[in-house]
């Protein structure tokens, strides 16, 4: 009998703390799936892999992934991945997985200018326009009238802004080669996440330059929405404003 | 070995390559902007990597990245930045990861001046960053011997995998002295000796080697067990680590405290006195952090001895630590002042001198 699916070895048996309905055990699956598919094709050695995990929902991913781990401080996720990918150099993959409210608010410094360095790592960008972890707070991320914690009248623009959009941001500056907005919220837009994310991870190992792959994601708990009315919530709601696509491909270019 | 003379900067940014240091991250800060200077032209010579970070914040969590590798790793700053890299120090005492730190210290609070002073003294050894931890601190008072404790500062530092501090005042970085540069130690990333480093782990490696550089416990009885090892390590540093200068404390009526460059001055004082027929000894901690608290003790409670006479380049900060080591047996007095303005020769004379008249 021959083996046709298998866990993948790039996750521990650990079990996800996750809420039910939340995006991040998908994408957690296809960042462990593409790394492992990529150590089969031989464009990533095996056991030269370094992940680092940031401050939010995601703070625990260092149990979660099966390989060399860093927890971060808060934001400052690509401030420790440029520190071991200087070390490690071409030999190895060196990946940060962030959450909107340490990446586009108290990280801004650190992947802006990773990106500007055109650091050789991929930063997997989860984007739930929330702060998930500390009970749904208003995140840069979060849509105008959108009600949460400290916005509990809903996001007003004229003293909070509108929402950031982080890959357009980042696709401006010189030093980053690929950046692409996903989404997980059907199975051909997972397919789209996990050959971005396979797309981001082979250019670091050519060493070509600083990846992002934006993943939008649901919070069903802060929203106050159950996992189905949060999946549409996400389509109707998040995707127009988060366009999906290549924001920026220089080998495409 | 023939003597040359070097600027302190770059002499302490030399000795930090023959320790074995490749990696260095820094941001520009006076007075020590010569060290990422002296870096960014000498780290290419030797295969090592110079990054100058978007802030100190981001430059001490290269480090946090960097050391978790195995790799020797430094940065340096000057106050107001090292306030900037508290959360990182913090979270590198708390993953128990071996790095350099240095800090030139310069006029405070908030942004000072950018003159010598010793007013981080209490950043350094009172904590700093958040959480029950300490720094293996060094105070030199020479060039030279900044460059001596660099050559086993790794060294320490791997061996408890604690981070390493130096503070320096202003004036150790900016004047030039003659130093004997010591040869490059051989240091490679060993896997056998790291085993808690991100260097390389596969599924189905022994699952206690792989790296996972943390310092997140989110229990309440494995953090309570990650700070008893952290308290049984800091025991065995104060055990082992304490390192301190007598000068002429022998028969000494006065005992002057002082560490860094205020204690070379303290020195002159003591010889100007000793022609004037008083003998006055000094303590001059070289470890801040230990603290060699029996040594003050044990100076300082000699029969001869008076009184303490605290002289710092602050408004009185070590002067806590000597007078917890003298415990009320001995009255302390302090003389010091900030502002960056460096006690003379003379002011120390004349306090003394005020003190032996029970002024």
């Amino acid at each position: 009998m021959s083996v046709v699916f298998e866990k993948t070895k790039l996750l521990t048996d650990k079990t996800f703390h996750y809420c039910p309905g939340c995006n991040h055990g998908i994408i957690h699956r296809l960042v462990a799936e593409s790394i492992d598919e990529l150590i089969k094709e031989g464009v990533i050695e095996e056991g030269k892999v370094i992940g680092v995990a940031p401050v939010g929902c995601s703070v625990f991913a260092y149990d979660y992934f099966n390989c060399d781990m860093y927890e971060a401080a808060h934001g400052r996720a690509p401030a420790v991945a440029t520190g071991a990918k200087r070390v490690v150099g071409n030999d190895a993959l060196v990946f940060t997985y962030q959450g909107d409210g340490d990446l586009a608010s108290i990280g801004t410094a650190e992947i802006v200018h990773a990106a500007h360095r055109g650091e050789k790592i991929c930063t997997i960008f989860v984007n739930n326009a929330i702060y998930g972890m500390t009970g749904g707070q208003m995140a840069p991320t979060t849509l105008v009238g959108q009600k949460t914690t400290t916005s509990p009248y809903g996001r007003d623009e004229a003293w909070c802004g509108a929402p950031i959009r982080v890959s357009e941001m980042l696709a401006t500056i010189p030093g980053s080669y690929y950046i692409e907005r996903c989404a997980v919220n059907n199975n051909a837009n997972i397919n789209k996440t996990k050959r971005a994310i396979k797309k981001a991870f082979t250019y670091q190992m050519q060493g070509k330059g600083f990846c992002l792959i934006e993943v939008l994601s649901t919070c069903p708990t802060n929203w106050g929405l159950s996992p189905v009315e949060a999946m549409k919530w996400l389509e109707e709601n998040m995707i127009p404003y988060y366009p999906l696509g290549v924001k920026k491909d220089k080998e495409a270019e | 070995m023939a003597k040359t003379l070097m600027k302190g900067s770059e002499a302490i940014a030399e000795a930090a390559i023959r320790a074995g240091a490749r990696y260095f991250f820094g941001y520009p800060i006076t007075p020590q902007t010569e060290i990422p200077e002296y870096m960014s032209a000498r780290m290419p010579e030797v295969g090592g990597c110079f990054l100058q970070a978007e802030s100190e914040v981001a430059a001490i969590n290269m480090i946090y990245g960097a050391a978790g590798t195995g790799a020797r790793a430094i940065t340096s700053s000057s106050s107001p930045g090292i306030s900037l890299k508290q959360e990182g120090i913090s979270y590198c005492a708390g993953a128990r990861l071996p790095a350099v730190i240095l800090n030139v210290m310069r006029g405070g609070p908030g942004l000072g001046n950018i003159q010598a002073s010793q007013g981080d003294y209490f950043q350094a050894v009172k904590g700093g960053g958040n959480g029950d931890y300490h720094l293996l601190t060094y105070a030199p008072s020479s060039v030279q011997e900044a460059i001596d404790i660099m050559m086993y500062a790794y060294d320490k530092a791997e061996q408890y995998r604690i981070p390493v501090l130096f503070i320096a005042d202003g004036i150790i970085a900016q004047m030039m002295e003659p130093v004997e540069m010591p040869d490059f130690v051989d240091f490679k990333i060993d896997p056998e000796k790291k085993p808690w480093a991100c260097t390389g782990w596969k599924p189905g490696d022994d699952p206690e080697k792989r790296g996972v550089i943390n310092s997140i416990y989110i229990s309440t009885e494995e953090l309570a067990a990650h700070n008893d090892v952290l308290q049984a390590m800091y025991k065995e540093v104060v055990a082992n680590e304490q390192q301190w200068e007598y000068y002429n404390c022998e028969n000494a009526e006065f005992i002057i405290t002082a560490f860094g460059t205020v204690a070379r001055i303290a020195k002159s004082a003591i010889n100007e006195l000793k022609e004037q027929g008083i003998n006055v000894g000094l303590v001059r901690p070289i470890t801040v952090w230990p603290f060699p608290y029996d040594a003050v003790s044990k100076a300082v409670n000699a029969e001869s001895v008076k009184a303490v006479l605290d002289v710092e380049l602050n408004e009185g900060q070590m002067l806590q630590d000597v007078k917890l080591a003298v415990n009320g047996t001995k009255p302390v007095d302090f003389y010091g002042h900030c502002g960056s303005q460096m006690p003379t020769t003379d002011e120390i004379v004349t306090k003394i001198i005020s003190m032996k008249e029970g002024k």
